[in-house]
């Protein structure tokens, strides 16, 4: 860690990153940031904005389930729920109902009552609040270490589902004819987001963590003409946002998650405009 | 009725499909010989699509679909390939043909860039098909005729046994479909396999198909174009001088 330090105090000689916080959450913003956005693309690409931003709510009952039933570990229950949640919302998409996003509506609000509804019990709430907003400032190194180790295996995920969720997303029963069990890759890929959005969400918030996944990608898919040039330009805009938002935040005194979030916002107006000046 | 050339052929033999208790397809038997073009006609609902799915292995269905060689004897493996009848997919999306035929030949995933040897790979699969031009387009500003070259390049990789296509209603000109099937016809002589097309345009039909099945829930009639097209059978389903009055 103390050599990861020193090489951030070389390359960044500023004094907001002169506190241990800061550069722990640097280096959060900096492991999270770019993958939410590769997720994203295929989100955007999938038209799964709705859906993601549901995952993220359900959360909030994972927490409260966890307490229910006595789990000391919020981040096993968030995980548990998370994915049997994301199961259930694949088949309902997969059972070609018209109004599914009703549907994602519906299981969005409820699972916001349910979870508040236990997590605010007597008051309680203010205890769960970093839930709703994220507190990336709060990273430890311990933190970083389990967040590496789960992006690392959410990445490999990706690279392997990637080219048969390509395909299924642009003809679901073309990619059948060619061997491609697209349910079963539609649900990985929903549980893979679950799995991404319920590690991050103590540091992001259930209030901004779609803006992190659908928002660089949104801008990115904008700029570029190929895969390739999606995934870059979601990347660098992701990273981009991340360190000048956790940078300006910390001499606006502003919420880190909802600066970097504003940074994105800007690219994405920006890219639409570029959009706009091509056509 | 049906003359057995030498090569391999599919048999479908007794085929029925039921939803709901609802019967889409009864009793249909008919084989596909390779090197030929066969066509599948019939009205809208008649069941095309649904014998398509059958045989591509989508949907349930009873009886019985074997690949036979010359000698009568199964082949144990049929490899099928599928053009649809339109790509309903979103044209906003970043991506070019060059990513999508590599999507479905390569492990890489195609956002980290295509390799070299695939490269070379699309580049010859859009030869093929005359569309070598396309391979930087993205796929959502390709034309219906352009979409329609991709996909065939797509379906003739691997080297499908049977080769099934659904035509396109709208988005394709005539001298577009003339050119397609010309692109057929001669691949049906130059590749080892069978060519099943579902025609929802009866003009090109009777230049065109080697064979023709007419589709009515089960078959009515089945044979060499001129005599399905003065069958009874025909114009019953699609009246007499029907034909004549699309040209």
């Amino acid at each position: 860690m103390e050599g990861i330090y020193s090489f951030l105090d070389a390359i960044l000689p500023l004094e907001a990153y002169q506190f241990t916080f800061m550069k722990n959450a640097l280096l959060a913003v900096l492991l999270l940031t770019p993958l939410l956005g590769l997720l994203g693309t295929m989100a955007v690409n999938h038209q799964m904005a709705f859906f993601s931003d549901a995952l993220g709510h359900s959360a909030l009952t994972g927490i409260g389930l966890g307490i229910v039933l006595g789990l000391r570990n919020d981040l096993l229950a968030m995980l548990v729920f998370g994915v049997v949640w994301a199961i259930m919302i694949c088949l309902i998409k997969q059972s070609g109902s018209a109004s599914t996003d009703t549907i994602i509506s519906v299981f969005s609000s409820t699972s916001v009552a349910a979870g508040l509804l236990i997590l605010a019990r007597g008051g309680q709430f203010a205890k769960y609040s970093y839930l709703l907003i994220g507190d990336i400032l709060a990273v430890s190194p311990e933190d970083l270490l389990y967040l590496l180790l789960a992006l690392a295996g959410t990445l490999v995920l990706w690279i392997v589902l990637y080219n048969a969720l390509l395909m299924t997303s642009v003809d679901p029963m073309l990619a059948r004819s060619r061997g491609i069990r697209t349910r079963l890759i539609e649900c990985g890929f929903v549980v893979l987001v679950a799995l991404a959005v319920m590690l991050s969400i103590r540091w992001v918030g259930v209030m901004l963590i779609n803006a992190l996944l659908i928002l660089p990608a949104a801008a990115g898919r904008n700029l570029a003409r190929s895969s390739r040039q999606h995934a870059a330009w979601t990347v660098g805009i992701a990273l981009v946002s991340g360190i000048a938002g956790l940078t300006s935040s910390y001499y606006m005194d502003t919420s880190a998650g909802a600066t970097i979030v504003l940074f994105s916002a800007a690219f994405y107006a920006v890219s639409l405009l570029v959009r706009g000046i091509r056509k | 009725m049906l003359h057995h050339c030498a090569l391999c052929h599919i048999d479908l033999d007794g085929i029925s499909v039921r939803r709901g208790g609802q019967v889409l397809l009864q009793d249909v038997s008919m084989h596909i010989h390779c090197g030929q073009l066969t066509v599948l006609i019939g009205q809208n609902g008649a069941g095309k699509t649904t014998l398509i799915r059958a045989l591509l292995g989508q949907i349930p269905h009873t009886g019985v679909i074997r690949h036979v060689d010359s000698r009568g004897l199964d082949i144990p493996h049929l490899r099928t390939g599928y053009v649809p009848q339109v790509l309903q997919f979103d044209r906003e999306m970043p991506l070019t043909v060059q990513d999508y035929l590599a999507a479905s030949l390569s492990r890489r995933p195609v956002w980290t860039g295509v390799g070299k040897k695939t490269k070379e790979k699309v580049k010859q699969m859009l030869a093929d098909v005359e569309a070598a031009e396309l391979a930087d387009r993205p796929l959502g500003r390709c034309s219906g005729g352009e979409l329609q070259r991709v996909l065939l390049a797509l379906a003739l990789e691997p080297a499908p046994d049977l080769l099934v296509l659904d035509e396109p209603v709208s988005g394709i000109d005539r001298n577009g479909m003339r050119m397609f099937l010309d692109l057929l016809m001669n691949m049906r002589q130059t590749r080892h396999m069978a060519i099943l097309l579902v025609s929802h345009d009866l003009r090109f039909v009777r230049e065109y198909a080697d064979h023709v099945v007419l589709l009515e829930k089960s078959v009515l009639t089945q044979g060499k174009p001129g005599e399905v097209f003065a069958s009874p059978e025909f114009a019953a389903v699609f009246g007499t001088g029907e034909e004549e009055a699309e040209d």
